[in-house]
């Protein structure tokens, strides 16, 4: 017999989930992590410490710009960064005694080191204390993903760094270059703009922020600017010079060479799956073109008995999504029936303000010649959002022109990532925009936005034309 | 104690009924035996009662479908009677302050939408009175949505009110059409005859084959026998009841028209109970002669009398339609030549009768005026064939020609 019914490779929010739930309904369940702590890149050096930073940056950067007009005099306002990443530090600490307790609650085991197939069934855990192969009827690979790094400039732990130091600078670099205008370059860049780095964001697409649309794209950027980032869209960073002490990334727009004195180099480009050390091979688990591991609608990877979540395979890589990916394919093992709805997964950067989309976009139904209604109302018109000072930003919303479906909702505001949760729930449900605009949100609320976009959309707001 | 009252067993083709009106309000104290609501079925109307006194909540609501056996309200018989005033309004009023006083009644949602929809759904609900209920859902779990809501209502994609002032009217009827046309919503029992004919014509193979049939001997017949027939039975020898005999001698000659079709199986009926339509005010009902194998003339003309004076006057009793295994249908009395009548579900066969016109025939190498009569005989091609159904209209044609042959069964 197996010595586990699950076994769970990666501990993030897909692994160590997948791991709960499979403990729950009653298998013998067992964790691998290489890292000293549970709870993977998200919670250790990803969403979590980067929201810790970027709230207290939020504070400060509201404070240093705001304070006067609200009538709070602080007198001289200076950054204590050793205080801040201490307290970041503390976040993480606390959540990941969250994820250990549960853990141990749940009796599941944790098997500390780097799991490797050993052939069907069988995974070798190579620990500090040396090796030790266990077997398990079913196997989860949740082992996430790592930041990519570009060839011509690799990581060197000092300039050029992944998000991991851009969220442990000792101290505020004077200028901080940051290579990608997606979630983590935006989030990071804001935080180390606050403080007081002269930013800049290198992007190699028209416009920041991803897949939203370009409205929402434009209105970031310009606020974006006007808090201090500047932004060089459009443009393929070519390399890193140095010259004497000072380092340079170099980069190409429009035939022209373009140079930006840099003290730290953040490369935000996107994160690749992890399968180093896993020896897929060795299991007969077939990777794609892209290096994700292949599984069929019920995460099966091609060996009997082997699945996968997350980060590692297909999908956008958000915690979110391999958490609910490890409930449902722990279930599907299960017998139950596990489902991941992936036409609504909400999508959030936790800028100021936040930008936070689900489902398709105006510019992508165009696209896909999709025939929309569009409500857009914005928080200018907001009682809520201009007694808090926080009137930039609107909502949108993207109904089917026949039948008036929600398809799919876009904000840029302060809150967007917690505004976006009714619009999932409305979706989850195949809720239309009237249904939106016909449920009651309290006043005075930056929420009511979301019901007012609602009407919109049948042109029937009431606090906008 | 609470009583439930539910949807009578009402016969064993009816399955559902429609609340066509609540004679109470909920929370109203009602007496044994007092009528509380009016069930309407697909052919007729009954009456729902009390069946003890108490306190009344309902838990349909008017134009509801509901099932037999489902539970339509509850009565209270715990709940005191209120003090006798002869006046109904005081009478609610006092039941009224009851329910407020009681700590949980048997609570249950009064005429409010239900609230388990989407706002846009009971919007629409309320504006084009389609049940959500009705609709298929084609959200999570089923759910109804506002998208298939429209799709229900068939209109447009006119998905939002517009924003102009100018209240929204129907492109299709320009204004000058005021008055000329009229709407009325269909009676839950057209809407239910509907449903049944366009289930006739979706599911069965139809198929009508003809014959033409010379009246005459039945003619004779019934002039010369007529008056002592009047005098012994006191109904008149009509021709209904020789198709009734023609028909079973037909039936028993091809047994494939004595059937009906369920799933994978053909179910082979050995009884004789025929359908006869007759026209009422409510639409057409199809009453049952039961057992005409075993009935003579006068038996089945004085069953078919009852049930014609029952249908004029709104008394025909579930059990009275339902259950049959072939229908004849007369067109004939309103003036058709010919027509193909549809299948009364799930029988496999009905006959179509209609006027009685003299016509030039040969008979003999003679042309003569005749009293003719086409027949049609539709049929569930699935299950009889050709051969079957043409056998059995020729059956109807030669004992209609020459009655001795029923005496005979030949």
């Amino acid at each position: 017999m197996a010595d586990y019914d699950l076994l769970v490779i990666g501990s993030g929010p897909g692994g160590y989930v997948a791991a709960i739930r499979g403990a729950q309904l009653g298998m013998k369940t067992a964790l691998v992590e290489k890292d000293s702590h549970l709870g993977g890149t998200c919670l250790n050096v990803g969403c979590i410490p980067s929201k810790a930073l970027l709230h207290s940056t939020e504070i400060y950067h509201f404070l240093h710009e705001r304070g006067d007009a609200h009538g709070i005099k602080v007198g001289k306002l200076t950054s204590d960064i050793p205080a801040l990443m201490k307290r970041k530090d503390g976040v993480v600490d606390q959540l990941r005694n969250g994820v250990t307790s549960l853990i141990k609650a749940r009796k599941i085991d944790v098997l500390k080191g780097i799991g490797s197939f050993q052939g069907e069934g069988k995974v070798n855990v190579e620990g500090a204390e040396g090796g030790k192969t266990v077997t398990a009827t079913n196997i989860i690979i949740a082992t996430g993903s790592v930041p990519v790094e570009l060839p011509f400039m690799k990581f060197d732990g000092d300039v050029i760094v992944s998000s991991t130091e851009g969220i442990a600078f000792d101290k505020i670099p004077k200028k901080l270059v940051v290579v990608g205008g997606g979630a983590i370059g935006l989030e990071l860049g804001s935080v180390w703009s606050r403080l007081g780095s002269e930013v800049t964001i290198v992007e190699m697409l028209p416009q920041i922020a991803g897949a939203v649309d370009k409205d929402v794209s434009k209105l970031a950027e310009r606020l974006f600017k006007k808090q201090g980032m500047k932004f060089e869209l459009g443009a393929k960073v070519t390399g890193v010079v140095k010259e004497g002490k000072k380092s340079f990334l170099t980069a190409e727009k429009n035939g022209k060479e373009l140079k930006f004195e840099a003290d730290k180099i953040l490369v935000a480009v996107g994160r690749k799956p992890t399968t180093a050390g896993l020896h897929a091979d060795k299991g007969g688990i077939e990777l794609d073109e892209k290096g994700r591991v292949k599984i069929d609608s019920h995460f099966r990877t091609s060996a009997k008995g082997v699945y996968a979540i997350g980060d590692v395979v297909s999908g956008p890589m958000l915690a979110h999504k391999a958490e609910e990916e490890g409930v449902a394919c722990v279930e599907l093992i299960a017998g139950k029936g596990g489902h991941v709805n992936y036409d609504v997964i909400p999508n959030v950067v936790y800028t100021e303000p936040e930008i936070a989309s689900v489902g398709i976009g105006e510019d992508l139904a165009k696209e896909q010649d999709i025939e929309v209604n569009v409500g857009k109302f914005p928080l200018i018109a907001n009682g809520r959002a201009i007694a808090t000072d926080a009137t930039d930003g609107f909502v949108k919303v993207i109904a089917d022109k026949k039948t008036d479906k929600l398809l799919g909702v876009q904000i840029i505001a302060k809150g967007a990532s917690e505004l976006i949760a009714a619009a999932v729930t409305h979706m989850e449900y195949g809720g239309s925009a009237e249904d939106l605009g016909r449920t009651i949100h309290a006043h005075p609320t930056m929420a009511e936005s979301m019901k007012e976009a609602g009407l919109s959309v049948s042109k029937t707001a009431i606090h906008s034309m | 104690m609470a009583v439930d009252i539910k949807i009578p067993a009402l016969g064993e083709s009816i399955t559902s009924g429609i609340i066509a009106a609540w004679h109470v309000k909920e929370g109203d104290f009602v007496e044994k035996d007092q009528v509380i609501f009016e069930l309407e079925t697909d052919k007729i109307t009954s009456e729902g009662l009390a069946e003890s006194a108490g306190k009344i909540s309902l838990k349909a609501e008017e134009g509801d479908e509901v099932e037999i056996g489902q539970v339509v309200a509850v009565i209270d018989d715990s709940a005191a009677a209120p003090a006798a005033s002869g006046k109904t309004e005081e009478k609610a009023e006092v039941s009224k302050e009851e329910a407020k006083a009681e700590p949980a009644p048997a609570k249950t949602d009064k005429a409010t939408p239900d609230e388990t929809q989407s706002p846009a759904v009971r919007r629409l609900a309320a504006e084009t009175g389609i049940d959500p209920a009705k609709v298929d859902g084609s959200g999570k779990g089923g759910r109804v949505t506002k998208g298939d809501m429209l799709a229900a209502g068939e209109k447009p994609a006119a998905a939002p009110a517009p924003s102009a002032s100018t209240p929204a009217a129907p492109a299709t009827a320009p204004a000058s059409d005021e008055g000329r046309t009229s709407r009325k919503k269909l009676t839950p029992l057209r809407k239910k005859i509907a449903e049944r004919l366009v289930a006739a014509t979706n599911e069965a193979a139809l198929l009508t084959t003809f014959n033409e049939v010379d009246m005459s001997a039945v003619m004779n017949l019934r002039k010369q026998h007529q008056e002592k027939f009047v005098e012994r039975y006191g109904v008149k020898l009509g021709f209904m009841s020789f198709f009734v005999k023609a028909v079973v001698n037909a039936l028993q000659a091809v047994p494939d028209l004595n059937t009906q079709l369920d799933g994978d199986y053909v179910i082979q009926n050995h009884f004789y109970d025929i359908g006869v339509a007759v026209g009422s005010d409510k639409g057409l009902m199809v009453p049952v002669v039961r057992d005409c194998d075993e009935k003579n003339f006068a038996t089945i003309e004085q069953d078919i009398i009852g049930y014609a004076k029952a249908a004029r006057s709104g008394k025909i009793k579930l059990e009275d339609i339902s259950g049959g295994v072939f229908t004849i249908s007369n067109g004939g009395i309103y003036g058709s030549m010919l027509s193909t009548p549809l299948l009364n579900m799930p029988q496999t066969g009905i006959l179509g009768l209609h006027n009685i016109t003299e016509r030039a025939v040969v008979i003999n190498g003679e042309i003569v005026a005749r009293p003719m009569m086409y027949l049609a005989l539709s049929y569930d091609h699935r299950v009889v064939d050709g051969k079957g159904a043409v056998t059995f209209l020729v059956k109807v044609k030669e004992a209609i020609e020459d009655p001795t042959k029923l005496l005979f069964g030949v």
